[in-house]
């Protein structure tokens, strides 16, 4: 499979990248990694006019701690983030939800900023960021804002991210020696996510059990009033929209994000 | 556009459209077919190949993005006196294929695992193939290949050419 043509565009820094975006408007795309952008081009799901590469932008590759947070580049490798010694410490469920994306090539090329700008539901590092909080910080004309990750995902491949804005940092609170559990329901293990659900300080995000990932809120609410992981899990549905595939239907989704749910709990309750 | 990539210690430059996949520029336009082309939409690994150190599925990179990279396809594996790489000689020793057609990327695969972890356990080779099909389900004799070529030492999680991989 080929993609349709288009132009190819280099950008050396944030601010080539930017100038580009704003002179080739929505027939661009931004390539970091590639490994959702190219899938969908060679399926003509997405038909860019020009590319602009921003992989080889090398500042936007690092972790640092800053504070209460971990800071990670947009550019930062998915492989790079599951070895990261500070990630591993500081923030566990990042460097866990890193590497169960794909498989050790996928994660080779892959980027953060790219997972989090495709927005699909069914994406593990999301659904980690959403239950660990934080802010993507975006670049664009008029300077640096952050999102909460709770507004960053809009819709299905839809985020807050505007057209002419970049993703360039995601920002999360250090969890350091907290209990967190991740649990992902696949077919076979370099799949998508038939649904997946992380938990850590009693915040629970699901994966595709709507349009974007989602926060479990019932469940949050009940941990937050003392229920049981029990009584709390039974209601990590409530809310939810999920849909129907060949790979399962409505209602075994919702039944998963309960199981799924309590054994992320009870993983992190048990550290 | 101008790409300048070192193919198996080889450098070119060659003009090609933006577009043209990593995996089709190593065939055609280089001439090297060890690299196959599976399922075409990164989940075979038929087509792994090492880019600066790192093993990659070469159907969903673009050749663009390997402007001024050192790539390592099956054919850079076999000494200049034809000895076979330590991982060539182990899928040989312990018949790790079955039709064959797996077998390059599996052989790349491999040496990217064992860049990582130069002893693995039979689970940790296991999943560090995750990203490689086999259709003939041969996998037991592929993953007893990778165990025994970890036998070799770290020559097993290196390739040739100056690249070193890292994972």
């Amino acid at each position: 499979m080929i993609p349709t043509a288009f132009d190819y565009v280099r950008a050396r820094s944030v601010d080539e990248a930017l100038a580009a975006l704003t002179e080739h408007g929505e027939d661009a795309k931004l390539l970091a990694g590639g490994h959702s952008l190219l899938p969908i081009m060679k399926l003509r799901l997405a038909i860019p006019t020009v590319l602009i590469d921003i992989g080889g932008i090398p500042d936007l590759s690092y972790v640092r701690v800053e504070g209460d947070e971990v800071a990670v580049g947009a550019g930062t490798r998915l492989f790079e983030i599951e070895r990261d010694e500070v990630v591993r410490a500081e923030v566990p469920l990042l460097s866990h939800v890193a590497g169960r994306v794909g498989d050790p090539q996928v994660r080779h090329r892959a980027t953060l900023g790219g997972t989090v700008a495709h927005s699909d539901p069914a994406s593990d590092v999301p659904t980690g960021l959403l239950a660990l909080g934080g802010d993507v910080v975006v670049q664009g004309p008029a300077g640096r804002r952050s999102i909460p990750v709770t507004a960053c995902w809009t819709g299905f491949f839809e985020t807050d991210v505007a057209a002419d804005e970049m993703v360039v940092e995601v920002r999360v609170p250090r969890t350091g020696s907290s209990g967190w559990g991740y649990e992902k329901f696949t077919r076979r293990e370099n799949d998508w996510a038939i649904v997946a659900a992380a938990a850590v300080e009693g915040r629970v995000a699901l994966a595709n059990m709507a349009g974007t990932v989602v926060r479990a809120a019932a469940t949050e609410e009940a941990l937050a009033r003392g229920a049981s992981i029990a009584e709390a899990a039974a209601l990590a549905d409530q809310g939810t929209s999920p849909s129907s595939d060949m790979h399962a239907d409505a209602d075994y989704r919702r039944h998963l994000a309960r199981l799924l749910t309590r054994r992320a709990l009870e993983t992190a309750a048990a550290a | 556009m101008q790409v300048s990539i070192t193919v198996n210690g080889e450098q070119r430059t060659d003009e090609v459209e933006p577009r043209l996949l990593l995996a089709h520029y190593l065939r055609e336009v280089r001439g090297l077919r060890a690299t196959n082309i599976g399922c075409d939409s990164t989940s075979c690994g038929a087509c792994t190949v090492i880019v600066d150190g790192l093993s990659v599925k070469s159907c969903t990179v673009l050749t663009a993005q390997a402007d001024g990279a050192q790539v390592t396809t099956l054919e850079g594996l076999t000494g200049a006196d034809g000895e076979l790489h330590p991982v060539q000689a182990a899928f040989r020793a312990e018949h790790g294929l079955q039709c064959g057609f797996c077998t390059p990327g599996m052989v790349m695969a491999a040496i990217g695992v064992l860049a990582d972890n130069p002893d693995p356990t039979d689970r940790e080779v296991r999943e560090g193939l995750e990203g490689n099909l086999c259709r003939c389900t041969g996998y037991h004799n592929i993953v007893r290949a990778v165990l025994t070529a970890a036998q070799a030492g770290p020559a097993a999680g290196q390739v040739p050419q100056a690249q070193e991989v890292e994972a």
